[in-house]
């Protein structure tokens, strides 16, 4: 499908996972024209086509599906509003135009288009980002490189040690479960699983003991893992050792271009509209804040369409507007920016603004505008949770608090 | 690989180790008309201390003076830029700084400076504080002063080494992996080596066995003048946007122990901070220590500070084959047997120029044949590359642009990749941020069957039991 690349579309998408689609669909639903959307993978989807267990489509389908079909329903649904998708080009450029070089099997080209949503997701951190100590033996690698090998029919290791207790982990376990892999323990650095229950009771229901304040120290082994050495000063005897979660914004195109990054997600600077910094940009999905679960960059795909298509008649503020400043243990926030309300649809683009913290917190969180409170409630939560607040619809000066109890 | 003994059933010479030293060294001889076989016991060539090291082209301006080690360097150095673009290698053309951080070490830049000259680099250049910052603004502020070594150069560690053992292929020479060399006798005029693949008999023998050098006489010769004291030197690779952060190596001022920590570019696009020297016995545990890495991530931080913000790819060590004394060990033995040992951590930029003296004490002369050179890939970040053409056949590495077209090449060939790791040093594939979260499948895919240390295993290799150590 690579040969028959347009020069220009309305709007291109990059990424062609369950925003991305979601996006695409929207944005032919409501009328626009040429609806492109690019992937470099053989394959549309993204990251559910390699997830064959976890419950997917409630949302969007109003089913239960498993990940690659649901994968297959949005690109089924994309097509069928009118959406061209394009697979196996490597966008290599974002320029301002929007204009974007890509590069596939026909060679390097150059598109150009009125708008263009990036929705290039997220990826684990790997194990040398983390500090691994020790050997580097064949048989360390993160889930979407595991589930990636077990979809070739071979096995990496029989015997693995799974560190970190995200969602994803256990998606892990549940990949190995299916290959006849069988996982010999558990670690998690902090004092408790990270997913909500009842996910947390799920290694012990397969006789998988896990561990928590735990790290992983050292890798043992020359060709292949011979041992996995923890903090506590155990060994773990075990073959492989898979390094789950902790996702991150895949930017390196962000990296090469004027494209504002905010430090705390690591995903590009938006407003509520999902705009960039450059002109014509708008980002979408997993890209923006790592991590959330498909059903919910689904929904934000479907919003910030809804907000380019409003673009695209002229019909956004001009300016990006002020930065959300932020007091207390806030990790990351989206959106960064938040535009002037548009008095006539002022439920365009995002309606909560979204953050993470990075330790358990206890506290009350509030949100200003104008010094003034306009909304705050009570938080008990933990690191990688979803953590909503309305966004102001009036105002200026916005800035988010989180006070921790017992301090002042 | 299929072997071809000659007919006569004897090799002229027989190559014990495919570091970057046996590699230059099988090209020197085969160049010259000698029938020669390399013998590796890894998978794949570079498997040694010749895998991870700082991938500097040195001129040898610090080396010890009158030195074989400083005119070998030297030797090295001008036969590289002789001779890479023909082979297509490439030469990323940095120069370095020898930086004062103290009021100590600013004392003692011009008596480096009189050590450059003396070893032949009189195009050294003293700078002061201010004309140090005009050329690397991003330096931290207790940097003094300096001074520049123009041709101290970036190379790429794993493609000139290809190179030079392609080239001794291409002029007849047999190369032997996963290919241990168990014991040897000499007849009094030829040798006749026991590997695990069977008898090789040579009229002489070359030991480039690197980490082992001193085992490698030990069996053969029954002695051995020295013995390697492994040296561990770890390294933190940053992600590429750090890349515009220095342009030249930038070099502390030497001890007597180690060059100290250096940081520079590398050829794909790279910033790395490295190595650190710590002795330890083991000839092959190259562990990574995350405290020893926070510290050298630190002292990164020190020379840039901008650094701090800057995302970390990979971490890697490599093991230098040092003996208890700071020289080459190169011997002639009345066995017909040369060693090649101690080659420390300088023999990237020294190989060609040890090949060169190695070849001259062999006193055979042999029918030399019409020069052949082939042309290795080009992988470096600014040069051009193959998924700026058509029918790359799709990128399969996304973070290093490795195409399908790449990594079907590096299977096949002369010498094709026989594990992940050869792979690797052969495309870049995993080299990148992500380390194959993208690319595990695709690269498990294209490398099924191909590989002599797969990427997956077919069967349980230890049946282990479900309780754990304590």
């Amino acid at each position: 499908m690579t040969t028959d690349l347009p020069d220009q579309a309305d709007v291109i998408i990059t990424g062609a996972g369950p925003a991305g689609l979601a996006a695409a669909a929207t944005l032919a639903d409501l009328g626009v024209g040429q609806v492109v959307v690019l992937d470099r993978e053989s394959e549309a989807g993204g990251v559910p086509r390699h997830c064959s267990h976890s419950p997917y489509g409630l949302r969007e389908f109003r089913r239960l599906m498993n990940g690659p079909r649901y994968a297959k329903a949005l690109v089924r649904r994309a097509i069928s509003a009118g959406v061209a998708i394009h697979t196996g080009v490597n966008v290599t450029r974002l320029l301002p135009g929007p204009t974007l070089e890509v590069t596939s099997n026909a060679g390097p080209a150059t598109l150009s288009a009125r708008a263009v949503l990036l929705a290039t997701g997220a990826r684990e951190t790997t194990r040398a980002e983390r500090f691994i100590g020790g050997t580097k033996p064949q048989g360390v690698m993160s889930t979407g490189a595991l589930q990636l090998i077990l979809e070739t029919g071979q096995k990496p290791f029989r015997r693995p040690v799974v560190l970190g207790t995200e969602l994803v982990a256990f998606s892990a376990i549940l990949s190995c479960r299916l290959a006849g892999i069988r996982p010999v323990a558990m670690v998690e650095p902090n004092g408790r699983v990270t997913a909500r229950w009842p996910t947390a009771l799920f290694p012990r229901m397969l006789g998988i003991p896990l561990t928590t304040n735990t790290s992983v120290s050292h890798v043992e082994g020359g060709e292949h893992v011979t041992g996995i050495h923890l903090s506590n000063g155990e060994k773990l005897q075990a073959d492989g050792l898979i390094v789950t979660g902790r996702f991150q914004p895949d930017t390196p195109l962000l990296a090469d271009s004027t494209i504002q990054r905010d430090p705390g997600t690591g995903g590009p600077e938006i407003d509520q509209y999902g705009r960039c910094t450059l002109a014509g940009y708008f980002a979408a999905g997993n890209l923006l804040r790592a991590v959330e679960t498909a059903g919910w960059s689904w929904s934000e795909g479907r919003a910030i369409a809804h907000a380019i298509h409003a673009y695209l008649a002229g019909n956004l503020p001009p300016e990006m507007g002020e930065r959300i400043t932020l007091l207390g243990p806030i990790l990351a926030h989206v959106p960064q920016r938040i535009a002037p309300a548009l008095a006539s649809r002022s439920f365009l683009g995002l309606s909560a603004l979204q953050l993470r913290v990075g330790q358990p917190v206890d506290g009350t969180l509030s949100l200003l505008a104008e010094g003034k409170t306009v909304t705050s409630k009570h938080l008990r939560t933990g690191p990688e949770r979803r953590i909503l607040l309305p966004l102001p619809r009036y105002g200026t000066q916005p800035n988010v608090q989180l006070r921790v109890k017992g301090e002042p | 690989m299929p072997t071809t003994h000659p007919t006569d059933g004897a090799f002229d010479i027989a190559i014990i180790g495919a570091g970057v030293v046996g590699c230059a060294l099988a090209r020197a001889f085969a160049m010259d008309g000698a029938r020669v076989v390399v013998l590796e016991k890894a998978h794949d060539i570079l498997d040694g201390a010749s895998k991870g090291n700082s991938a500097i082209l040195h001129t040898g301006f610090d080396a010890p003076e009158g030195t074989l080690e400083a005119e070998l360097i030297a030797a090295g150095h001008a036969e590289y830029l002789a001779i890479h673009d023909r082979l297509n290698l490439p030469l990323l053309k940095s120069g370095a700084l020898v930086i004062a951080w103290t009021e100590e070490e600013e004392a003692a830049l011009p008596s480096l400076m009189d050590q450059a000259r003396a070893n032949g680099v009189d195009d050294v250049e003293a700078l002061d504080g201010a004309a140090l910052r005009a050329l690397e603004p991003g330096l931290g502020p207790q940097a003094r002063a300096a001074f520049r070594v123009p041709r101290e150069y970036l190379i790429d560690p794993w493609a000139a080494p290809l190179a030079y053992l392609t080239q001794a292929v291409r002029h007849g020479a047999t190369v032997l992996r996963t290919c241990e060399v168990t014991n040897g006798h000499f007849t009094g005029t030829t040798w006749d080596l026991e590997t695990s693949h069977g008898p090789v008999q040579a009229n002489g023998v070359i030991n480039a066995a690197g980490l082992y050098g001193d085992k490698v006489d030990q069996m053969l010769l029954g002695r051995s003048d020295f013995s390697i004291k492994p040296r561990k030197g770890q390294f933190v690779v940053y992600d590429k946007p750090a890349f515009d952060l220095a342009s030249h190596i930038l070099l502390p001022v030497p001890t007597k122990v180690t060059k100290g920590i250096v940081v520079c570019r590398t050829i794909w696009g790279n910033l790395l901070v490295g190595p650190t020297a710590e002795e330890q016995d083991s000839r092959n545990d190259a562990s990574l220590d995350p405290s020893i890495l926070e510290a050298l991530k630190k002292r990164g931080e020190d020379i840039l500070p901008a650094l701090k913000d800057h995302n970390v790819t990979a971490l890697y060590a490599g093991l230098r084959p040092a003996t208890e004394e700071k020289r080459y060990r190169i011997n002639k033995h009345p066995e017909q047997v040369i060693t090649v040992g101690g080659i420390r951590s300088t023999g990237l930029s020294a190989a060609l120029g040890i090949a060169q003296h190695v070849r001259a004490l062999w006193d055979t002369r042999w029918k030399v044949p019409k020069p052949v050179w082939p042309r290795v890939p080009n992988i470096a970040e600014t040069a051009p590359r193959d998924w700026q053409n058509p029918g790359h056949g799709g990128v399969i590495c996304h973070c290093e642009m490795v195409t399908q077209r790449e990594i079907l090449a590096a299977l096949n060939g002369p010498l094709p990749a026989r594990s992940l790791a050869g792979l690797k040093r052969r495309t870049r594939v995993t080299m990148g941020r992500c380390q194959g979260y993208y690319c595990a499948g695709a690269l498990a895919e294209l490398t099924k069957d191909r590989l002599t240390q797969p990427m997956t295993q077919a069967e349980d290799r230890n049946p282990l039991p479900m309780t754990h150590d304590d």
